[in-house]
Parts: structure tokens; C-alpha cells; sequence
């Protein structure tokens, strides 16, 4: 949604053919991977339970004063759940004392009303709750918790009462995009100012779950009606709530200019302290820096990670000779990576790429299928460490 | 048009601030940020829930008298900038 990153300046750097890049003007600070909930569309690495050491508050600290200074502006306090850092507080003003614009995004578990009132003093500027369907029975199916909902609702409450603009998101999949009309609803009641309708996409936990997941063609055709519907009504009534529909790029023929280009906006750290240029980029096999050891403007600039898809030089055919490579920059490389097995491949979204039969086969899948919510594999400890060997 | 006693204020979660790293003014919010121009970025300056817009108009015709049409400009922005839902008037 960061609607600038015009910065694409072409200058030449040490490295021959490696474009400068703009600045990371996106912090993404995943505190933590615990998380109370469980979904199974999680962008979560599959093997997050071997992840244990989190930084400290002071090494946060640091890392939220280097990246400022290399000209971030935006910052996200994500997780897992970030409100299962008992130092969030604490974090929140550090990065606001900086300048930072500050967003939590938030599952609404573990909110109350005394910690919505902390974080608005600490200078908190928004706060994101996401969902997981506008229907009671099926939302708390999707997060693994009775209470879920009840839960999020009081909290969306709050978090106007107190003032914040309120970003409410919902992932729609299969079992729950059929409801969109309730979900719109249900955003436009609880005075949400701009609603993100995101189809999942399927990285991490979603793409263990992706056939019983992807939507069928006519539901996201109809969804995305009824979507148009709703806009056409708020904008005649002078309305501002902003509806953004993000369709999944398994029924385009073109992939997304995924990130705007290889670490060219995007900083992502995760709570170990690794830095990654998306947040699944850590499935690929490239190895990727961490702040422990390395600054931040040595990571952003000079890290092989950082620099492994700058530019054009990595790309092999049907990329390499194409004149689109400007626009895509080849799509997704986790995308890549997953579907054909090698990461500098065009993404098989592409009708160009010679393996964009995955895609095809997915979508036929997602026609027939029939499979029921029940045989999702829920996102928990026990289910990662069936998948990844600890 | 936008009526000259109306008072312009950025909406709740909006922030306009100068960014050394790009040179730039910005206007912030949730989750997305607007690189402005030089005369966006002067009116910005002026909204400040105080200063209704023909203050903004008076003010910014007195430093920059050479500039023709500058109202007409500072309602243009109102318009938008109003519709866009970046302030709200008083
Ligand atoms: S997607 Fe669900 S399980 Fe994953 S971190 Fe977010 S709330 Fe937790
Ligand atoms: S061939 Fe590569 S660069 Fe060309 S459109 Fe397809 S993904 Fe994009």
C-alpha cells in the first residue's frame, strides 16, 4: 500500500551493472513469531518453531536509529504478534521520538483497552486488526480460538474510540470470500478507514494449504463486483473508508512487480535479527545478513543477499530478452523459487515462463476441489515440527 | 469551490513531515506516504486547524507575488486534497 518508492535511480555503484538502490523507506520489525493464533494461510516461515532467540529492546532500538538514518519512514511492528513483546511500549516511543510513522499490526489478541491508551501515548500512529472472515463461526475456525472474534471486535472498537485510524484486513480464500458482502459491512460498522480485502497469498503456511485455499475464478469475479458496488456507493456518499481489493496472482498471465523490485523499499527484520528484503525470502537458498553482525547500510548496500536479484544481470530467458522486464522485474522469487525450483526464473505466473503450467494446474485444482476447512493444516508447534525436522 | 472562512486541518493519522534521506516533504499515513512538491508542500505548512484558507491565500500571495493564479492553485489543492481525504475542514 506504500504508494510512493519512485525512486528508481539508475546510478551506477561499485558493483558494475547492479542498479544504486532507492532508500529502505519501509521498516518492517517482525518482533516476534509467537503468536496466540494459528492460521493456516500464515506467511510465517514453516519452520518457525526453531527459531528462538529474539533481540533485545536496545538491539531493536538500534536497528530502528540506523534504518531512519538510511531514510526509513514508515514502520510496522509486526510479528507473529507483536503484542506478545512486553517491551511494545517502550519500542513504539523509541520509534516515534525518531520520526518514524508508526503502525501495529495486530491479530487484536492480547489488546485491551489499557494497552491502546499506552501505545497512544507513546505516539503510536495506527493501528491495523486483521481477520480472518466477518462470520463468527468460520473466523474462529480459521485462528484456532473460541474467543477470536468477540475479541477483535471489542478491540476495532477501541481503537477507534481512542481516535487511531484503523486499517481493518481481511485474507479471503475460499471458504470466506462468498461473504464479502458481510465482511464490507462489517468494516463500514465498525468505522474502519480503509479496508484491505487480500486474497492470500501462498507463501509459508498457504502454499502447504494452497488447494484448499485458492478461490475459484467466478468467486473472485464476484467478489471483486460486489467490491466495485460498495466503492461506488461510498464515493456518492462522500464516504471515506478506502476499499483495497488485492486479487491473487494465480489468474493473472503477468506476475506483480513483486516489492517493487528486489530490495529496493523494503526492509524486513525478523526477530532473530536476520535481514531479509520480503518476508518470505528467507525459504530461498541465499544467504541473508543479520544486524548483529552487520550495519544496516552495509546490509542494504553492500550485502550479497541485498544485491542477489538488483538489476537485470541475474535474470536468465524468457526474462532476460524481454521488454517487460522494467515493469515486472520478473515477478516473485520466493514465487520462483517454490514453483520451479530455482529463485532467478521468471515467475510461473507468466505466461511467458515454461513452467506457467503449475499456475494452470492450480487453477483447474481450485475448480474441483472439494476439500473442507477440517484438512487445513493449522499453523502450531506441533504441525511445524511434523514439517521441519527440530 | 472550497468557501475562504472554511478552516483546512489534517485528518486524524495524517502527518506532513520533511524527509532529509529523500529531500523531500511528505505527508504520511497508515501504512502509505505521498512525496509533495514544493507548492503542495507550502500550503501543507499553513494547515494547521488555525488559519481558515483565504488566511492561507493571503499569507502565501504575500511571499510569493510573482506567482499568477496562486488562489485559484490554493483551492485546487483544497479540492483535492479534500477529496482525497488528507484534511478536513472546520
Ligand atoms: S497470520 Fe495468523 S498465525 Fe500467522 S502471525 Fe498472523 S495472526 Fe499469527
Ligand atoms: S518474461 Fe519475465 S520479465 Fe517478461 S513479463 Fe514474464 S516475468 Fe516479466
Amino acid at each position: 500500500m506504500l504508494s510512493s518508492g519512485s525512486t528508481f535511480s539508475k546510478v551506477a555503484s561499485a558493483k558494475p551493472n547492479v542498479p544504486k538502490p532507492g532508500p529502505p523507506l519501509w521498516l518492517l520489525a517482525e518482533l516476534t513469531y509467537r503468536c496466540p493464533l494459528q492460521c493456516p494461510y500464515c506467511s510465517n516461515p514453516l519452520d518457525f518453531a526453531k527459531h528462538g532467540k529474539e533481540l533485545t529492546t536496545a538491539q531493536w532500538i538500534e536497528v530502528f536509529r540506523q534504518s531512519r538514518e538510511m531514510g526509513a519512514a514508515q514502520l510496522g511492528f509486526s510479528g507473529g504478534e507483536p503484542l506478545v513483546r512486553q517491551d511494545l511500549a517502550e519500542l513504539i516511543k523509541a520509534a516515534r521520538d525518531m520520526g518514524y510513522y508508526t503502525n501495529l499490526i495486530t491479530s487484536g489478541i492480547g489488546l485491551t483497552e489499557k494497552r491502546i491508551a499506552e501505545f497512544s501515548e507513546a505516539g503510536l500512529d495506527h493501528i491495523q486488526i486483521s481477520f480472518q472472515a466477518a462470520d463468527e463461526e468460520v473466523n474462529n475456525m480459521l485462528a484456532g480460538s473460541k474467543k477470536a472474534f468477540a475479541q477483535k471486535l471489542a478491540m476495532a472498537r477501541a481503537v477507534k474510540a481512542h481516535g487511531y485510524p484503523m486499517v481493518l484486513n481481511f485474507v479471503t480464500h475460499r471458504h470466506n470470500i462468498d461473504r464479502i458482502e458481510r465482511i464490507i459491512d462489517l468494516c463500514l460498522e465498525l468505522e474502519a478507514d480503509f479496508v484491505e480485502l487480500a486474497t492470500c497469498q501462498f507463501y509459508g503456511w498457504a502454499e502447504l494449504n494452497r488447494a484448499g485455499l485458492l478461490p475459484t475464478r467466478a468467486q473472485l469475479a464476484n467478489a471483486e463486483r460486489i467490491t466495485n458496488q460498495y466503492r461506488a456507493r461510498l464515493q456518492a456518499q462522500n464516504h471515506p473508508c478506502k476499499l483495497i481489493f488485492v486479487t491473487p496472482d494465480y489468474y493473472e498471465e503477468r506476475p506483480k512487480a513483486c516489492m517493487n523490485g528486489w530490495a529496493n523499499l523494503f526492509l524486513d527484520i525478523t526477530p532473530d535479527g536476520t535481514a531479509l528484503p520480503c518476508h518470505s525470502a528467507r525459504q530461498l537458498p541465499v544467504e541473508f545478513p543479520n544486524v548483529l553482525e552487520h550495519s544496516i547500510s552495509h546490509i542494504w548496500n553492500e550485502s550479497f543477499g541485498f544485491n542477489r536479484f538488483r538489476g537485470d544481470d541475474w535474470m536468465p530467458e524468457p526474462c532476460r530478452s524481454c521488454d517487460e522486464k522494467h515493469k515486472d522485474f520478473g515477478g516473485c522469487r520466493c514465487q520462483a523459487f517454490m514453483l520451479t525450483g530455482d529463485a532467478s526464473n521468471a515467475d510461473p505466473v507468466c505466461s511467458k515462463s515454461a513452467h506457467h503450467g503449475v499456475i494452470l494446474a492450480a487453477r483447474e485444482e481450485a475448480e474441483r476441489a472439494s476439500q473442507g476447512m477440517q484438512a487445513l493444516t493449522m499453523r502450531n508447534e506441533k504441525a511445524s515440527r511434523l514439517i521441519v525436522k527440530v | 469551490m472550497t468557501p475562504v472562512d472554511k478552516v483546512p486541518v489534517l485528518r486524524r493519522g495524517y502527518r506532513f513531515q520533511w524527509e532529509p534521506a529523500q529531500a523531500c516533504h511528505v505527508l504520511l499515513y497508515p501504512e502509505g506516504m505521498i512525496k509533495l512538491n514544493d507548492s503542495a508542500s507550502e500550503i501543507f505548512k499553513l494547515i494547521d486547524g488555525r488559519q481558515d484558507v483565504a488566511a492561507i491565500i493571503a499569507n502565501l500571495s504575500e511571499r510569493f507575488p510573482d506567482v499568477p493564479g496562486i488562489d485559484e492553485d490554493i483551492f485546487a489543492f483544497m479540492e483535492v486534497a479534500s477529496a482525497q481525504f488528507w484534511i478536513d475542514f472546520l
